[in-house]
Protein backbone atom coordinates (compact mmCIF):
# COMPACT_ATOMS: atom_id res chain seq x y z
CA UNK A 1 0.00 0.00 0.00
CA UNK A 2 1.41 3.47 -0.82
CA UNK A 3 2.50 5.36 2.47
CA UNK A 4 -0.57 7.61 3.10
CA UNK A 5 -0.18 11.20 4.06
CA UNK A 6 -2.91 11.79 7.01
CA UNK A 7 -3.86 15.17 8.41
CA UNK A 8 -5.76 15.42 12.08
CA UNK A 9 -6.93 18.71 12.53
CA UNK A 10 -8.25 19.58 16.05
CA UNK A 11 -9.89 23.57 16.60
CA UNK A 12 -8.51 24.55 20.04
CA UNK A 13 -10.55 25.08 22.54
CA UNK A 14 -13.05 24.87 19.85
CA UNK A 15 -16.22 26.04 21.67
CA UNK A 16 -14.57 29.08 23.94
CA UNK A 17 -13.08 30.23 20.82
CA UNK A 18 -16.03 30.89 18.91
CA UNK A 19 -17.36 32.56 21.53
CA UNK A 20 -14.45 34.70 22.06
CA UNK A 21 -14.10 35.57 18.15
CA UNK A 22 -17.72 36.49 18.85
CA UNK A 23 -17.42 38.61 21.71
CA UNK A 24 -14.44 40.65 21.66
CA UNK A 25 -15.36 42.08 24.65
CA UNK A 26 -14.53 39.05 26.99
CA UNK A 27 -11.39 38.01 24.70
CA UNK A 28 -8.78 38.91 27.43
CA UNK A 29 -10.75 37.42 30.52
CA UNK A 30 -10.50 33.82 31.49
CA UNK A 31 -13.71 31.96 29.64
CA UNK A 32 -15.44 29.07 29.47
CA UNK A 33 -18.28 27.10 27.90
CA UNK A 34 -21.01 25.13 30.24
CA UNK A 35 -24.24 23.35 30.47
CA UNK A 36 -27.17 25.00 32.14
CA UNK A 37 -26.13 24.98 35.84
CA UNK A 38 -30.15 25.00 37.10
CA UNK A 39 -30.77 21.65 34.32
CA UNK A 40 -27.71 20.61 36.27
CA UNK A 41 -25.54 20.37 32.94
CA UNK A 42 -23.53 22.24 34.90
CA UNK A 43 -20.06 20.94 33.82
CA UNK A 44 -17.04 22.86 31.63
CA UNK A 45 -17.66 21.86 28.34
CA UNK A 46 -14.54 24.26 26.90
CA UNK A 47 -12.16 26.54 28.26
CA UNK A 48 -10.23 29.27 27.15
CA UNK A 49 -5.96 29.36 27.35
CA UNK A 50 -6.86 32.05 30.42
CA UNK A 51 -9.12 29.98 32.52
CA UNK A 52 -6.67 26.71 31.33
CA UNK A 53 -4.01 28.47 33.12
CA UNK A 54 -5.82 29.26 36.14
CA UNK A 55 -6.67 25.59 36.62
CA UNK A 56 -9.78 25.24 35.07
CA UNK A 57 -10.64 21.63 33.44
CA UNK A 58 -12.91 20.67 31.10
CA UNK A 59 -15.69 18.01 32.83
CA UNK A 60 -15.27 19.67 35.97
CA UNK A 61 -18.31 21.14 38.00
CA UNK A 62 -18.78 24.86 37.19
CA UNK A 63 -18.90 25.31 41.27
CA UNK A 64 -15.62 23.91 41.00
CA UNK A 65 -14.20 25.73 38.53
CA UNK A 66 -15.51 29.16 39.85
CA UNK A 67 -13.39 28.42 42.90
CA UNK A 68 -10.67 27.69 41.03
CA UNK A 69 -10.89 31.37 38.62
CA UNK A 70 -14.03 33.47 40.39
CA UNK A 71 -13.94 36.20 37.64
CA UNK A 72 -14.54 33.20 35.06
CA UNK A 73 -17.24 34.46 32.62
CA UNK A 74 -19.15 31.22 31.71
CA UNK A 75 -21.01 30.64 28.75
CA UNK A 76 -23.92 28.35 28.28
CA UNK A 77 -23.29 27.16 24.79
CA UNK A 78 -24.48 27.90 21.27
CA UNK A 79 -24.93 24.70 19.62
CA UNK A 80 -26.15 26.19 15.80
CA UNK A 81 -23.00 28.83 16.42
CA UNK A 82 -21.13 26.11 16.84
CA UNK A 83 -21.93 24.08 14.09
CA UNK A 84 -21.85 26.75 11.94
CA UNK A 85 -18.04 26.98 12.55
CA UNK A 86 -17.61 23.58 12.04
CA UNK A 87 -19.27 23.41 8.47
CA UNK A 88 -17.16 25.62 7.40
CA UNK A 89 -14.27 24.56 8.71
CA UNK A 90 -14.77 21.16 6.90
CA UNK A 91 -15.82 23.45 3.66
CA UNK A 92 -12.06 24.36 4.25
CA UNK A 93 -10.78 21.00 4.32
CA UNK A 94 -12.83 19.90 1.15
CA UNK A 95 -10.43 22.19 -0.92
CA UNK A 96 -7.62 19.54 -0.21
CA UNK A 97 -9.22 16.47 -0.37
CA UNK A 98 -12.84 14.63 -0.46
CA UNK A 99 -11.32 12.58 2.10
CA UNK A 100 -12.40 14.29 5.08
CA UNK A 101 -13.95 12.12 8.45
CA UNK A 102 -15.34 14.71 11.10
CA UNK A 103 -14.70 13.39 14.38
CA UNK A 104 -17.27 15.27 16.60
CA UNK A 105 -17.11 19.22 15.58
CA UNK A 106 -13.90 20.06 16.60
CA UNK A 107 -12.10 17.26 14.89
CA UNK A 108 -11.48 15.51 11.37
CA UNK A 109 -8.95 13.44 9.70
CA UNK A 110 -8.34 14.66 6.28
CA UNK A 111 -6.79 12.43 4.05
CA UNK A 112 -4.32 14.00 1.42
CA UNK A 113 -2.03 11.40 0.12
CA UNK A 114 -4.11 12.17 -3.18
CA UNK A 115 -3.44 16.03 -3.53
CA UNK A 116 0.25 16.03 -2.30
CA UNK A 117 1.11 16.34 -6.12
CA UNK A 118 -1.22 19.59 -6.39
CA UNK A 119 -0.20 21.26 -3.20
CA UNK A 120 3.08 19.92 -1.74
CA UNK A 121 3.42 17.55 1.18
CA UNK A 122 1.46 17.37 4.34
CA UNK A 123 3.31 19.53 6.18
CA UNK A 124 2.76 21.86 3.72
CA UNK A 125 -0.85 21.48 3.86
CA UNK A 126 -0.92 21.34 7.44
CA UNK A 127 0.98 24.60 7.62
CA UNK A 128 -1.33 26.44 4.94
CA UNK A 129 -4.76 24.95 6.78
CA UNK A 130 -3.07 26.59 9.76
CA UNK A 131 -2.89 30.03 8.40
CA UNK A 132 -5.72 29.97 6.57
CA UNK A 133 -8.13 28.99 9.44
CA UNK A 134 -6.85 31.14 11.74
CA UNK A 135 -7.44 34.14 8.97
CA UNK A 136 -10.06 33.19 7.28
CA UNK A 137 -12.41 31.38 10.08
CA UNK A 138 -10.50 33.90 12.93
CA UNK A 139 -10.11 30.58 15.63
CA UNK A 140 -6.74 28.02 15.67
CA UNK A 141 -6.43 24.55 14.84
CA UNK A 142 -3.39 22.38 15.75
CA UNK A 143 -2.38 19.51 13.14
CA UNK A 144 -1.19 16.63 13.53
CA UNK A 145 0.52 15.08 9.49
CA UNK A 146 1.53 11.87 10.12
CA UNK A 147 1.42 8.23 7.61
CA UNK A 148 -2.08 6.86 9.91
CA UNK A 149 -4.82 8.36 11.82
CA UNK A 150 -3.49 7.00 15.27
CA UNK A 151 -0.29 8.81 14.90
CA UNK A 152 -1.69 12.07 13.45
CA UNK A 153 -4.24 12.39 16.14
CA UNK A 154 -1.43 12.08 18.77
CA UNK A 155 0.64 14.75 16.69
CA UNK A 156 -2.08 17.39 17.22
CA UNK A 157 -2.22 17.39 20.94
CA UNK A 158 1.76 17.38 21.13
CA UNK A 159 2.12 21.09 19.89
CA UNK A 160 -1.04 23.69 20.63
CA UNK A 161 -2.54 26.07 19.83
CA UNK A 162 -2.19 27.20 16.39
CA UNK A 163 0.87 24.89 15.71
CA UNK A 164 1.44 21.90 13.50
CA UNK A 165 3.22 18.50 14.34
CA UNK A 166 4.64 16.26 11.61
CA UNK A 167 5.43 12.93 12.92
CA UNK A 168 7.74 10.88 10.79
CA UNK A 169 8.92 6.97 10.58
CA UNK A 170 12.33 8.78 11.93
CA UNK A 171 11.03 10.96 14.92
CA UNK A 172 7.74 9.10 16.00
CA UNK A 173 10.24 7.21 18.55
CA UNK A 174 11.35 10.59 20.35
CA UNK A 175 7.63 12.36 19.97
CA UNK A 176 4.97 9.97 20.46
CA UNK A 177 6.87 6.86 22.73
CA UNK A 178 7.80 9.30 25.86
CA UNK A 179 3.22 10.09 25.83
CA UNK A 180 1.49 8.38 28.60
CA UNK A 181 -0.27 5.27 27.07
CA UNK A 182 -3.43 7.12 28.09
CA UNK A 183 -3.08 9.53 25.47
CA UNK A 184 -3.90 6.87 22.88
CA UNK A 185 -7.60 6.23 21.62
CA UNK A 186 -9.16 3.35 23.45
CA UNK A 187 -6.51 3.48 26.49
CA UNK A 188 -9.51 4.05 28.94
CA UNK A 189 -9.24 5.09 32.71
CA UNK A 190 -9.35 0.57 33.40
CA UNK A 191 -6.91 -0.52 30.68
CA UNK A 192 -4.77 2.29 31.91
CA UNK A 193 -4.50 0.67 35.39
CA UNK A 194 -4.35 -2.72 33.74
CA UNK A 195 -1.78 -1.67 31.82
CA UNK A 196 0.16 0.07 34.93
CA UNK A 197 0.02 -2.78 36.97
CA UNK A 198 2.35 -4.18 34.58
CA UNK A 199 4.77 -1.46 34.27
CA UNK A 200 3.07 -0.46 31.05
CA UNK A 201 2.91 3.54 31.32
CA UNK A 202 3.98 5.21 28.15
CA UNK A 203 3.24 4.41 24.18
CA UNK A 204 6.66 3.71 24.05
CA UNK A 205 6.33 1.17 26.90
CA UNK A 206 3.32 -0.15 24.83
CA UNK A 207 5.20 -0.66 21.20
CA UNK A 208 7.60 -2.83 23.08
CA UNK A 209 5.95 -5.00 25.35
CA UNK A 210 5.21 -8.63 23.89
CA UNK A 211 2.21 -8.41 21.66
CA UNK A 212 1.07 -11.91 22.90
CA UNK A 213 1.10 -10.59 26.57
CA UNK A 214 -1.13 -8.25 25.47
CA UNK A 215 -3.56 -10.15 23.94
CA UNK A 216 -3.41 -12.11 27.78
CA UNK A 217 -3.86 -8.82 28.90
CA UNK A 218 -6.41 -7.22 26.99
CA UNK A 219 -8.14 -9.74 24.81
CA UNK A 220 -7.79 -8.59 21.04
CA UNK A 221 -7.76 -4.96 21.62
CA UNK A 222 -4.11 -6.14 23.40
CA UNK A 223 -3.14 -6.78 19.56
CA UNK A 224 -5.09 -3.38 17.98
CA UNK A 225 -2.97 -0.73 20.94
CA UNK A 226 0.19 -3.09 20.32
CA UNK A 227 -0.14 -2.15 16.50
CA UNK A 228 -0.95 1.52 17.23
CA UNK A 229 1.59 2.56 19.43
CA UNK A 230 3.78 1.27 16.67
CA UNK A 231 2.16 3.74 14.38
CA UNK A 232 0.71 0.41 12.52
CA UNK A 233 -3.01 1.64 11.86
CA UNK A 234 -4.30 1.38 8.27
CA UNK A 235 -7.54 2.50 9.10
CA UNK A 236 -9.27 4.58 6.16
CA UNK A 237 -10.30 8.00 6.44
CA UNK A 238 -13.91 7.43 5.90
CA UNK A 239 -15.73 10.00 3.34
CA UNK A 240 -18.25 11.44 6.43
CA UNK A 241 -20.15 14.59 5.86
CA UNK A 242 -23.42 15.79 7.25
CA UNK A 243 -24.89 13.68 4.67
CA UNK A 244 -23.08 10.57 6.61
CA UNK A 245 -24.54 6.93 6.33
CA UNK A 246 -26.17 6.75 9.72
CA UNK A 247 -24.63 3.91 11.54
CA UNK A 248 -26.50 3.89 14.63
CA UNK A 249 -28.70 5.83 16.54
CA UNK A 250 -28.58 7.09 19.78
CA UNK A 251 -29.89 9.55 22.46
CA UNK A 252 -28.84 10.33 26.05
CA UNK A 253 -28.75 13.50 28.79
CA UNK A 254 -27.40 14.74 31.96
CA UNK A 255 -30.87 14.04 34.06
CA UNK A 256 -31.81 17.02 36.50
CA UNK A 257 -31.25 14.97 39.56
CA UNK A 258 -28.78 12.27 40.16
CA UNK A 259 -30.41 8.92 39.63
CA UNK A 260 -30.75 6.72 42.59
CA UNK A 261 -32.94 3.55 41.91
CA UNK A 262 -33.80 1.41 38.94
CA UNK A 263 -37.05 2.99 38.86
CA UNK A 264 -35.09 6.19 37.84
CA UNK A 265 -33.47 4.69 35.53
CA UNK A 266 -36.83 3.41 34.13
CA UNK A 267 -38.59 6.69 33.52
CA UNK A 268 -35.01 8.17 31.82
CA UNK A 269 -34.70 5.09 29.75
CA UNK A 270 -38.48 5.19 28.39
CA UNK A 271 -38.35 8.70 27.34
CA UNK A 272 -34.54 8.07 25.15
CA UNK A 273 -36.02 4.77 23.74
CA UNK A 274 -39.17 6.65 22.59
CA UNK A 275 -37.21 8.98 20.80
CA UNK A 276 -34.37 6.75 19.50
CA UNK A 277 -37.27 4.06 18.41
CA UNK A 278 -39.40 7.29 16.74
CA UNK A 279 -36.28 8.41 14.95
CA UNK A 280 -35.19 4.95 13.60
CA UNK A 281 -38.79 4.94 12.00
CA UNK A 282 -38.59 8.45 10.66
CA UNK A 283 -35.26 7.18 8.75
CA UNK A 284 -37.06 3.63 7.86
CA UNK A 285 -34.28 1.54 10.47
CA UNK A 286 -34.68 -1.67 12.16
CA UNK A 287 -31.69 -2.18 14.87
CA UNK A 288 -30.35 -5.75 15.42
CA UNK A 289 -28.57 -4.23 18.57
CA UNK A 290 -29.06 -1.81 21.47
CA UNK A 291 -26.28 -0.40 23.30
CA UNK A 292 -26.23 1.51 26.54
CA UNK A 293 -23.88 4.23 28.13
CA UNK A 294 -23.72 5.04 31.67
CA UNK A 295 -22.04 8.05 33.38
CA UNK A 296 -22.11 8.04 37.49
CA UNK A 297 -21.73 11.22 39.73
CA UNK A 298 -17.88 10.73 39.51
CA UNK A 299 -18.19 10.65 35.92
CA UNK A 300 -17.04 7.09 35.34
CA UNK A 301 -18.86 5.59 32.49
CA UNK A 302 -19.34 2.41 30.85
CA UNK A 303 -21.05 0.88 27.87
CA UNK A 304 -23.10 -2.47 27.31
CA UNK A 305 -24.54 -3.74 23.95
CA UNK A 306 -26.39 -6.73 23.36
CA UNK A 307 -27.92 -8.26 20.14
CA UNK A 308 -31.92 -8.41 19.87
CA UNK A 309 -33.61 -11.85 18.90
CA UNK A 310 -35.40 -9.98 15.48
CA UNK A 311 -34.73 -6.60 14.63
CA UNK A 312 -37.22 -3.59 15.69
CA UNK A 313 -38.03 -0.32 15.89
CA UNK A 314 -40.37 -0.31 18.60
CA UNK A 315 -39.28 1.39 21.77
CA UNK A 316 -41.02 -0.89 24.06
CA UNK A 317 -38.32 -3.64 22.80
CA UNK A 318 -35.16 -1.37 22.68
CA UNK A 319 -36.54 -0.46 26.33
CA UNK A 320 -36.44 -4.07 27.46
CA UNK A 321 -33.42 -4.22 26.39
CA UNK A 322 -31.80 -1.57 28.02
CA UNK A 323 -33.08 -2.33 31.05
CA UNK A 324 -32.09 -5.82 31.23
CA UNK A 325 -28.44 -4.51 30.06
CA UNK A 326 -28.64 -1.80 32.73
CA UNK A 327 -29.65 -4.74 35.85
CA UNK A 328 -27.03 -6.64 34.61
CA UNK A 329 -24.33 -4.39 34.67
CA UNK A 330 -24.81 -1.86 37.12
CA UNK A 331 -24.71 -2.70 40.92
CA UNK A 332 -25.14 1.28 42.06
CA UNK A 333 -22.02 1.58 43.91
CA UNK A 334 -22.85 5.49 43.25
CA UNK A 335 -25.80 7.45 42.02
CA UNK A 336 -26.06 8.29 38.10
CA UNK A 337 -25.28 11.27 36.33
CA UNK A 338 -25.98 10.48 32.96
CA UNK A 339 -27.61 7.66 30.64
CA UNK A 340 -27.81 6.95 26.97
CA UNK A 341 -29.13 4.43 24.79
CA UNK A 342 -28.52 3.62 20.89
CA UNK A 343 -29.47 1.78 18.57
CA UNK A 344 -26.89 -0.10 16.67
CA UNK A 345 -26.28 -2.78 14.18
CA UNK A 346 -29.04 -0.65 11.87
CA UNK A 347 -31.00 -2.47 8.97
CA UNK A 348 -33.35 -1.43 6.23
CA UNK A 349 -36.74 -1.81 6.41
CA UNK A 350 -36.94 -4.33 3.71
CA UNK A 351 -35.24 -6.64 6.00
CA UNK A 352 -36.66 -10.37 5.84
CA UNK A 353 -37.65 -10.88 9.22
CA UNK A 354 -38.01 -14.61 11.01
CA UNK A 355 -41.17 -14.66 12.49
CA UNK A 356 -41.28 -17.04 15.97
CA UNK A 357 -44.09 -19.69 16.54
CA UNK A 358 -44.17 -18.55 19.90
CA UNK A 359 -45.00 -15.19 19.69
CA UNK A 360 -48.15 -13.79 18.62
CA UNK A 361 -47.27 -11.99 15.84
CA UNK A 362 -50.26 -9.49 15.17
CA UNK A 363 -49.45 -8.16 19.25
CA UNK A 364 -45.89 -7.48 17.80
CA UNK A 365 -47.52 -5.13 14.57
CA UNK A 366 -50.12 -3.35 17.02
CA UNK A 367 -46.93 -2.22 19.02
CA UNK A 368 -45.40 -0.80 16.31
CA UNK A 369 -48.50 0.56 15.12
CA UNK A 370 -49.09 2.43 18.63
CA UNK A 371 -45.58 4.05 18.52
CA UNK A 372 -46.86 5.38 14.85
CA UNK A 373 -50.10 6.89 16.30
CA UNK A 374 -48.11 8.12 19.48
CA UNK A 375 -45.27 9.54 16.57
CA UNK A 376 -48.28 11.41 14.62
CA UNK A 377 -49.95 12.66 17.64
CA UNK A 378 -46.64 14.10 19.01
CA UNK A 379 -45.79 15.86 15.55
CA UNK A 380 -48.98 17.68 15.62
CA UNK A 381 -49.79 18.76 19.44
CA UNK A 382 -45.89 18.37 20.76
CA UNK A 383 -43.71 16.06 22.50
CA UNK A 384 -45.44 16.64 25.74
CA UNK A 385 -48.84 16.08 24.61
CA UNK A 386 -48.65 12.47 24.71
CA UNK A 387 -47.27 10.56 27.91
CA UNK A 388 -46.60 6.94 29.48
CA UNK A 389 -48.11 6.90 33.17
CA UNK A 390 -44.60 6.39 34.40
CA UNK A 391 -43.08 9.56 33.79
CA UNK A 392 -45.77 11.05 35.86
CA UNK A 393 -44.04 9.74 38.39
CA UNK A 394 -41.23 11.82 38.83
CA UNK A 395 -41.85 15.61 37.30
CA UNK A 396 -38.57 16.43 37.35
CA UNK A 397 -37.10 12.95 35.18
CA UNK A 398 -40.18 13.24 33.50
CA UNK A 399 -39.99 16.43 31.62
CA UNK A 400 -36.89 15.24 30.12
CA UNK A 401 -37.52 16.32 26.31
CA UNK A 402 -35.34 13.87 24.20
CA UNK A 403 -36.02 15.60 21.05
CA UNK A 404 -34.17 18.35 22.03
CA UNK A 405 -30.50 18.82 20.16
CA UNK A 406 -27.99 16.52 21.28
CA UNK A 407 -24.22 15.68 20.18
CA UNK A 408 -22.78 12.34 20.17
CA UNK A 409 -19.39 11.91 19.55
CA UNK A 410 -19.07 8.90 16.99
CA UNK A 411 -16.84 6.00 17.59
CA UNK A 412 -13.23 5.11 16.27
CA UNK A 413 -14.69 2.07 14.93
CA UNK A 414 -17.83 2.08 13.03
CA UNK A 415 -19.97 -1.37 13.16
CA UNK A 416 -19.52 -2.44 10.08
CA UNK A 417 -23.19 -4.67 9.90
CA UNK B 1 -19.16 51.35 24.68
CA UNK B 2 -21.36 50.48 21.19
CA UNK B 3 -21.63 47.23 20.02
CA UNK B 4 -18.34 46.93 17.25
CA UNK B 5 -20.24 44.81 15.38
CA UNK B 6 -23.34 46.38 13.62
CA UNK B 7 -25.54 44.86 10.86
CA UNK B 8 -27.09 46.55 8.60
CA UNK B 9 -29.76 46.54 5.86
CA UNK B 10 -27.42 46.12 2.11
CA UNK B 11 -29.03 46.41 -1.00
CA UNK B 12 -27.56 43.62 -3.68
CA UNK B 13 -27.52 42.28 -6.62
CA UNK B 14 -27.45 38.97 -7.60
CA UNK B 15 -25.47 38.25 -10.97
CA UNK B 16 -26.93 35.57 -13.06
CA UNK B 17 -24.10 33.22 -12.46
CA UNK B 18 -25.45 32.96 -8.80
CA UNK B 19 -22.71 35.68 -7.42
CA UNK B 20 -23.56 38.13 -4.63
CA UNK B 21 -22.44 42.18 -4.53
CA UNK B 22 -23.76 44.33 -2.07
CA UNK B 23 -24.20 48.25 -3.87
CA UNK B 24 -25.69 49.93 -1.28
CA UNK B 25 -25.46 49.59 2.27
CA UNK B 26 -27.81 51.53 4.91
CA UNK B 27 -26.57 52.58 7.99
CA UNK B 28 -28.23 52.28 11.61
CA UNK B 29 -29.97 56.28 11.32
CA UNK B 30 -31.31 55.55 7.74
CA UNK B 31 -27.84 57.51 6.09
CA UNK B 32 -27.51 55.54 2.58
CA UNK B 33 -23.61 54.79 1.07
CA UNK B 34 -23.42 53.49 -2.32
CA UNK B 35 -20.31 51.14 -2.39
CA UNK B 36 -18.51 52.43 -5.87
CA UNK B 37 -16.35 49.39 -6.26
CA UNK B 38 -15.51 46.44 -5.08
CA UNK B 39 -11.57 45.29 -4.47
CA UNK B 40 -11.90 41.77 -3.09
CA UNK B 41 -14.17 39.54 -2.24
CA UNK B 42 -12.73 36.24 0.18
CA UNK B 43 -13.32 34.23 3.25
CA UNK B 44 -12.30 36.07 6.21
CA UNK B 45 -12.96 36.67 9.86
CA UNK B 46 -13.33 40.04 11.34
CA UNK B 47 -11.32 39.85 15.29
CA UNK B 48 -12.31 43.93 15.21
CA UNK B 49 -16.27 43.11 15.10
CA UNK B 50 -15.98 39.51 15.97
CA UNK B 51 -17.35 37.20 13.36
CA UNK B 52 -16.57 35.39 10.51
CA UNK B 53 -18.21 35.44 6.84
CA UNK B 54 -17.43 35.77 2.97
CA UNK B 55 -15.40 39.58 3.32
CA UNK B 56 -16.18 42.31 0.55
CA UNK B 57 -13.25 44.91 0.34
CA UNK B 58 -15.51 47.94 -0.60
CA UNK B 59 -14.66 51.58 -1.43
CA UNK B 60 -17.00 54.07 -0.30
CA UNK B 61 -16.81 57.94 -0.99
CA UNK B 62 -12.98 57.02 -1.49
CA UNK B 63 -12.08 54.89 1.68
CA UNK B 64 -11.68 51.40 1.93
CA UNK B 65 -13.81 49.09 4.41
CA UNK B 66 -15.21 45.73 4.77
CA UNK B 67 -18.55 44.79 4.50
CA UNK B 68 -19.06 41.23 5.79
CA UNK B 69 -21.68 38.82 4.68
CA UNK B 70 -22.43 36.10 7.79
CA UNK B 71 -24.67 33.27 6.73
CA UNK B 72 -27.76 35.17 5.83
CA UNK B 73 -26.90 39.16 7.60
CA UNK B 74 -24.68 41.62 6.37
CA UNK B 75 -22.59 43.72 8.86
CA UNK B 76 -19.29 45.97 8.90
CA UNK B 77 -17.06 46.82 11.70
CA UNK B 78 -18.12 49.96 14.04
CA UNK B 79 -15.47 52.60 13.41
CA UNK B 80 -13.85 54.66 16.94
CA UNK B 81 -16.33 57.29 16.99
Amino acid sequence: MKVRTILHVDANSFYASVECLHRPEIRDKAVAVGGDASLRHGIILAKNQKAKAMGVKTGEALWQARQKCPDLVILTPNYPLYLRFSRILREIFYEYSDLVEPFGLDEAWIDVTGSTGLFGGGGIIAEELRKRIKKEVGITVSIGVANNKIFSKLGSDIKKPDAVTEITPSNYRQLVWPLPASDLLYVGPATGRKLHCYGINTIGDLAKADPAFLHRLLGKMGYVLHGFANGLDNSPVERLGEEAVIKSIGNGTTTPRDLVCDEDVRIVYWSLCESVASRLRQHGFLCRGVQICVRDNRLVSFERQTRLDRPTCVSCDIFDAAMVLFRKSYDWANPIRSIGVRAINLVGPHTAIQTSLFEDEERLSKREKLDIAVDDIRRRFGHFSIHRAVMLRDHALGGINPTEHTIHPVGYFKPSG
Amino acid sequence: MKNPKVYVDVIARFSADGELFPLEIIWEDGRRYAIDRITEIRRASSMKAGGTGIRYGCIINNHRTYVFFEEDRWFVERRHE
